[in-house]
């Protein structure tokens, strides 16, 4: 019980400063969820439901009325398709967790929490103990900010008017920023940026994502060159 | 709450959790390799890249030049909330500017 609780105390350290950068992300993506009239309510059960941030940000841009249901699932999809590398990354760590709870291990994986995980497990066995630590910190505030954000956002009015509809952009210029792994890189995103905008003018509705994405891993596919990678 | 709201939700809900408990699953014993894992490790910025695409190449001169200066600030590697900042106030500014 005593490491447990030592384990759950060291995740939650290692995760403090993510907590604090998740609040204001959290108010943020709220206010833009009732500019798009999603209700506090709506918007608690889709961070409690879905629980990823940057899907949630892609959904909330994308949303309107009718509300497009299979291309927002499908979007969700591709913008988390990250998340079957990383968690077949963390399954070689698992060991020391009782198998039938990796579907909660799995509930909890985000960007921040694969990677505490990921670098505890160099150290030592991870522990559902440590993961919690880290997790259930982010998930709490995660929640509770976006509700928070979603009860204050009808009060806020336009977000252009303040600039908010640029903080989708500015967030994943930044998150963009952590995939460089030079020149190959380059012509990914020159590529799926060439055929999104291309998409986003010749035709309506958010299909952008989906060919722009697929274009950019097409190109990586079709450039690949044996012992070449970066 | 609508039904299509409560079905969106759910949808997304279940396409992300499937993507987080497949691997613990579906890629045991699996080696990806090739060109195959090149097209996955791109995946992640190319739909980024085209998640953004409409707001920094087809919007504005202001929403372009802010774009660059928040690539700018996410290069120096600042916190998060603070390139948000960076990308909010260049956009404000430059819109009160140019338009």
């Amino acid at each position: 019980m005593n490491s447990r609780r030592r384990d759950f105390v060291t995740g939650f350290a290692a995760v403090a400063p993510v907590v604090v950068a998740y609040i204001p992300i959290g108010l943020l993506w709220g206010t833009l969820a009732a500019s798009k009239g999603l209700s506090p309510l709506e918007a608690l059960l889709m961070s409690v439901v879905v629980f990823a941030g940057s899907a949630q940000f892609v959904a909330v841009d994308m949303w309107h009325d009718p509300v497009p249901v299979l291309l927002l699932t499908l979007t969700a999809l591709i913008v988390n398709v990250r998340h079957v590398l990383m968690s077949a990354s963390l399954s070689r760590h698992i060991d020391a967790i009782p198998r039938a709870l990796h579907p909660i291990v799995a509930y909890f994986l985000t960007d921040e929490s694969w990677a505490l995980a990921e670098r505890r497990a160099l150290q030592e066995p991870l522990t559902l103990a440590f993961y919690l630590g880290v997790s259930l910190p982010l998930a709490a505030t995660w929640w509770i900010a976006t509700g928070v954000g979603a009860m204050l956002g009808r009060a806020l009015g336009d977000p252009s008017a303040i600039g908010l509809d640029f903080a989708f952009s500015a967030m994943f210029i930044a998150i963009l920023m952590g995939f460089w792994k030079g020149p190959s890189t380059a012509g990914v995103l020159a590529m799926s940026g060439a055929v999104a905008a291309g998409t986003y003018l010749a035709f309506d509705g958010p299909w952008y994502i989906v060919t722009g994405g697929i274009a950019g891993a097409l190109y990586a596919y079709s450039t690949w060159r044996r012992g070449a990678e970066a | 709450m609508t039904g299509t709201t409560l079905l969106a939700i759910i949808g997304m809900g279940v396409a992300t959790y499937l993507t987080r408990l497949s691997g613990f699953y579906l890629l045991r014993g699996l080696n990806l390799s090739g060109p195959m894992k090149a097209a996955l490790d791109a995946l992640p910025p190319a739909v980024l890249m085209a998640v953004i695409a409409p707001m920094i190449l087809a919007t504005g001169l202001a929403e372009t030049i802010a774009a660059a200066i928040t690539a700018v600030a996410a290069f120096f590697r600042l916190p998060l909330a603070v390139t948000i900042v960076v990308g909010i106030v260049s956009v404000v500014a430059l819109r009160a500017i140019l338009n």
